[in-house]
Formats: structure tokens, C-alpha cells, sequence
């Protein structure tokens, strides 16, 4: 396919995909020139077999999470793949939540295996099958999972060096709270009540 | 061998224990702050756990709570060897978000300074490949010419590393007349420093000793382990981004893409040294339709660029735009996206998440290093000790985008 591929040829594709996926694959969406697949999370391995063997898909470029905490299936995990006999990139996305595992890519992708365990350590989202699910970016004996929105920017914990006793300490977080000020315009949905706002209450 | 081995005298073998090392976090061929735990048979290395996230900052939280603006500065910090290759990614997503076209002289200049960040990066990578196995001279001699590029950074944008200089719609200010001559000269020298290193190192027999054969990548595996710039074209893969998916000007501008043979550490140096050759072209290509084309390095569109700083002093409505801008900052249609660049190290992508805010929903980094560092165990396997900081040096792993 010439680069960038047109909508046309996308739109084509997803569908082409969608009837051959055998329902593992359920939605193909064009937007801002990437094609966005979507299907459930329990038939996520064969999707991405299908995708690797019959259509040429050879390369997991990404995997990640993203969180939205006001779903029931609270977190998106996505998946993006570029082939690069046909010179396309799509992505795919699964939906799940805190406790019910994802079946693990890596059988399909071999480096599945240390996004996952990305993605475990930052949303705590589980990978069955997955041969050796530890943190990897976060500290050794680290709590929470610091990419959920509901995870503080400044975290729980802070560490330093206590002189007395030669070692790091860790400590709640007691420093300045990061600023984070919010530009957006409040005559523009801002939810928040203006300082000296008297009629703020009557509304 | 079993020939061999006949002919010696039979001398009863000793049970030996297998052995765990440690290998960093602070060793000088660790190229920054990675821990590897091998498990030894003897020298034979059985097994690597790489340990990273040692300089894990949080960047894509910190992001999270900032305006776009405020976030470009941070991808100074991930690859901190090629800071404004990273920029680009991130404009370019935020750019095919809102729609906004570059003007060609801003491309031109993006073009120009990506380039040198691609031999900022591969100096550093060859020479200190030479370095961690046992030659001292090439890094000195690579990081004369470094000095030069860095002052070249500093000339554009006043600072040496983290430049923060691409922003969406163009770039943050134009470059002087002399700026463009003393890169085209200094593009025009470079291959005479180039020569000497060559000569330094491509023919030595202790390099082509230490790195000839060693971490041997096969095609089907450089596909499977998700790897990408000069790991795939090292085993044999013509795949650039700059070609197969071209981005801003690329495609007006002529270079070739260096392919190895045999994918193993001695082709993919092979490949950066011709890489630099290359770039050193698309340079003075860049020079010499920068001289031709005078014009606006950012868009014109005021709700993506602040105006200049003439005009907000004269115009109201400018100065409302640079308010605005300086304190909201702009807002993206609420959609997600994926856009990458040919990053020296590989692919490096952004995936953006955007809920129609002034800040990104989610921002994903997709760092090459992490992709290649992942596949540390089963290239290093049945390698000696002493290969192991070979084939971690031909990886090109830098820490702050491994770990982010």
C-alpha cells in the first residue's frame, strides 16, 4: 500500500478483517488516518494470530493500557501492529478491568512479554498465561500502580538519605504539592466554583 | 571440535556450580544505570535478566498534568543523545491531530536538525562501542565532532541539550544566515573525521574480533522481538521510515539506507558509519534549499502558534492569542493517534490520547530501546561473558528513553 494509506483502503481492510476474524475481531473505526479495531478481551490471542498470519502483520510495535475510571471495564488495553509487507499500521483494542486477566500476546509476539509486564506495573491490568509477570519500571517493593488516574502525580512515598542511619529512607510524602493550575476557560465548562462567585450557589 | 577433543589426553571433568553475577547498575559498558543479573556456566552466559527502570521519572504521568507545550520539553529527556528526533514525533502527532500544515522552511530546518541528531547519536554509539570493547581513542575522536553539533544545537535554540525547539506547527524561531553556512561547511568537512575513525576502527582486527558474528539477529527474529531502525536493517530488512512511510520532506530529498548482510554487531556498525555518511548528505541538501527558501518557520494559525514577539507588542488581538496560548495552551479534537519517526535507536512513536482538553488524556511513549533491550536474553545466550557488553553496545540502548 502506498503511504499514507487512504481512508478508502483502510475502511476496505477493517472490514475485510472483520468478516474474516470469526467475531474475534467486532469493530473497525477510521479516524485521524489510523484504522482502530476493537473486540473482546477473551478472544484477543486469535485476533492477533488471524492478524499476524493472514494479514501480514509481522510486527508488534506497542502495547499499553489507557485507564478510564468512570467505566464499569475500566481500562482500554492497545495493541498496535505495522506490517511491513503491506506498509500499514492499525490498532487494536480490548477492554477489561481490575480483576479479569487479558490472555497474554506474547505467544503471538514474543515481545509482548515486557509490555505486559509494563502494563501490569503501571494500570495492574493481569495477563494470563504470562510466564514471569513482575514489575519493570517502578522500584523493587512498590505499591499501587502509578498510570491510574487515581494514583496521585506525586505518589505516596518519598525517599532520602538519613545520615543517622546511613541509609535511604522512605517517608510519606510531605514536599510541596506539584502545580496544577487549571487554565481552562471557565466560560467553557470549567466545573469548578470561581473564587467570590456569589451566585454560584443560586445556580 | 570432537576431533580434537579426542587427540587430548581424558581428564576427568569437574562439577562446576553455575554462577550469578551482577552486572551493573553502575558499570561503565551498562551505558547508563541497567542491572543484569547473568547466570554463568563457567564464562558461558545461560541466562540474562535485565533489571531496568532505574531512571524511571514518570514522564507520561508528569505529562499527563501539563499542557502540550509544557510536554515537549520532556522528550528532550527520554533519548537525551538525539533530544530533538523525540520532539518530532510528538509535534508530528499533535500536528495530524489539529490538521495544521508545517511551512517548508520550518520542514527543511526539522529535516536539517534531525539529521544531526542521528550522527549525534550514532558518534556516540560506534565509538563507545569501540570503547567497551577495550579501544579508548574513538570516543575522544567522536566527541570532537559532537561538540561541534552541540554548539549547532546551542546556536538555534540556546541550549546544548534539551533544546525544546520543535514545537506543533513549525519550529520555535528561525535560523541565521551564518548558522546555515557553518553547517553546510561543517557538513562538507565531516567526512574527513569520519574517514579517520573508519580508519581507526572498521579494519581492526581486535574489533572485527570481539564483534564480527556475535549477536547474530536473523530476520524472522528481528520481525518477531518488534525491532526496528538500524536492528532490522542490520539483518537484511530495507526498512526505513524515512522511506517506506516518509514524514515532512523527505521524500524531495535523495539518500540511500544502508542494509546489512549478516545481523550481527560488526554490520549494524557497518550501518551507523554509512548512516552518517548519508545524513552528512541529506544535510547539505537541506543547507542548499534552506539558502533558496526564505519564508515563516511556523504556521500561521494563532490558536496552535504564539505570534511573534514584535507583533503581540503592537496588536491587541496578539496579544490576547499569546496569553491564551502561554496559559491555557491549545486544545486537541478529542480522538487518539499513533505517529512515529525513524528515531536513530529505531522506531520511536507516539500513541496520544486526547479527551478535547488543553492536556494529553494519555501519552504513550513507544521507545526503540525498550524493544531491543527486551530481547537481551536470547541474544546474549551461549555468548561469552565478555560479549555481553558487545552486543549491549550494538543495541544503542540509551536509558532515559528505556525507561522513561
Amino acid at each position: 500500500m502506498s503511504w499514507p494509506a487512504t481512508e478508502d483502503q483502510l475502511v476496505t481492510l477493517g472490514d475485510k478483517i472483520v468478516q474474516a476474524s470469526h467475531g474475534a475481531i467486532t469493530g473497525a473505526a477510521y479516524a485521524f488516518g489510523d484504522l482502530t479495531l476493537t473486540g473482546p478481551a477473551d478472544k484477543i490471542v486469535s485476533a492477533l494470530t488471524l492478524l499476524r498470519d493472514t494479514f501480514g502483520f509481522q510486527q508488534l510495535i506497542d502495547l499499553t493500557a489507557v485507564d478510564y475510571p468512570d467505566r464499569p471495564l475500566r481500562f482500554d488495553v492497545v495493541y498496535h501492529l505495522l506490517s511491513l509487507t503491506q506498509n500499514v499500521r492499525l490498532r487494536l483494542k480490548v477492554q477489561t478491568d481490575e480483576d479479569t486477566p487479558v490472555d497474554t500476546a506474547s505467544g503471538v509476539y514474543p515481545n509482548a512479554n515486557w509490555y505486559e509486564r509494563e502494563a501490569f506495573d503501571m494500570y495492574g491490568v493481569f495477563f494470563d498465561g504470562h510466564d514471569d509477570l513482575r514489575r519493570i519500571l517502578t522500584d523493587y517493593g512498590f505499591h499501587g500502580h502509578p498510570l491510574r488516574k487515581d494514583f496521585p502525580m506525586s505518589g505516596y512515598v518519598e525517599l532520602r538519605y538519613d545520615d543517622e542511619l546511613k541509609r535511604v529512607v522512605y517517608e510519606p510524602v510531605k514536599s510541596v504539592e506539584y502545580r496544577n493550575w487549571d487554565f481552562l476557560s471557565p466560560w467553557e465548562g470549567a466545573d469548578y466554583v470561581l473564587p467570590g462567585d456569589d451566585k454560584a450557589e443560586a445556580k | 571440535m570432537a576431533d580434537d577433543a579426542s587427540l587430548t589426553p581424558v581428564v576427568p571433568e569437574t562439577p562446576v556450580r553455575k554462577f550469578n553475577i551482577n552486572f551493573g547498575p553502575q558499570h561503565p559498558a551498562a551505558h547508563g544505570v541497567l542491572r543484569l543479573v547473568l547466570e554463568l556456566d563457567g564464562e558461558v552466559v545461560e541466562r540474562v535478566d535485565p533489571h531496568i527502570g532505574l531512571l524511571h521519572r514518570g514522564t507520561e504521568k508528569l505529562m499527563e498534568y501539563r499542557t502540550y507545550l509544557q510536554d515537549i520539553a520532556y522528550f528532550d529527556r527520554l533519548d537525551y543523545v538525539a533530544p530533538m528526533n523525540q520532539e518530532h514525533a510528538f509535534c508530528l502527532a499533535i500536528e495530524r491531530l489539529l490538521g495544521v500544515e508545517v511551512p517548508i522552511r520550518a520542514q527543511l530546518i526539522r529535516v536539517m536538525y534531525c539529521e544531526i541528531g542521528r550522527v549525534l547519536n550514532h558518534l556516540l554509539n560506534v565509538t563507545t562501542q569501540a570503547m567497551d570493547v577495550g579501544a579508548l581513542t574513538p570516543p575522544l575522536w567522536g566527541f570532537e565532532e559532537r561538540e561541534k553539533l552541540m554548539v549547532f544545537y546551542e546556536r538555534a535554540c540556546g541550549a546544548r541539550l534539551h533544546a525544546n525547539y520543535f514545537r506543533p506547527g513549525g519550529v520555535h524561531q528561525d535560523l541565521t544566515e551564518s548558522l546555515i553556512d557553518d553547517i553546510g561547511s561543517w557538513a562538507k568537512a565531516f567526512a574527513r573525521p569520519l574517514k579517520d575513525i573508519d580508519n581507526l576502527i572498521t579494519g581492526n582486527r581486535i574489533f572485527k574480533q570481539r564483534n564480527v558474528d556475535i549477536g547474530v539477529v536473523s530476520k524472522e527474529q528481528a520481525l518477531a522481538w518488534g525491532f526496528s531502525g538500524v536492528m532490522v536493517r542490520g539483518s537484511g530488512i530495507e526498512w526505513d521510515l524515512r522511506r517506506s512511510q516518509p514524514y515532512e520532506c523527505y521524500n524531495d530529498l535523495e539518500f540511500d539506507i544502508p542494509v546489512g548482510l549478516n545481523g550481527d554487531c560488526y554490520d549494524r556498525y557497518l550501518c551507523r558509519m554509512q548512516e552518517m555518511r548519508e545524513s552528512a548528505k541529506i544535510i547539505i541538501q537541506c543547507v542548499d534549499r534552506l539558502k533558496k527558501t526564505p519564508g515563516p518557520v511556523m504556521t500561521s494559525d494563532n490558536k496552535v502558534a504564539p505570534p511573534r514577539r514584535g507583533e503581540m507588542k503592537r496588536s491587541m488581538e496578539a496579544l490576547i492569542h499569546h496569553f491564551k496560548l502561554y496559559t491555557e495552551g491549545f486544545r486537541t479534537p478529542e480522538g487518539e493517534i499513533y505517529a512515529s519517526v525513524e528515531a536513530p535507536k529505531g522506531e520511536f512513536g507516539v500513541y496520544l490520547v486526547s479527551n478535547g482538553t488543553n492536556k494529553p488524556y494519555r501519552c504513550k511513549i513507544r521507545a526503540p530501546g525498550f524493544a531491543h533491550l527486551s530481547a537481551m536474553d536470547w541474544m546474549n545466550r551461549g555468548h561469552m561473558l565478555a560479549d555481553v557488553s558487545a552486543v549491549l553496545g550494538s543495541l544503542d540502548i540509551v536509558f532515559g528513553e528505556v525507561d522513561r
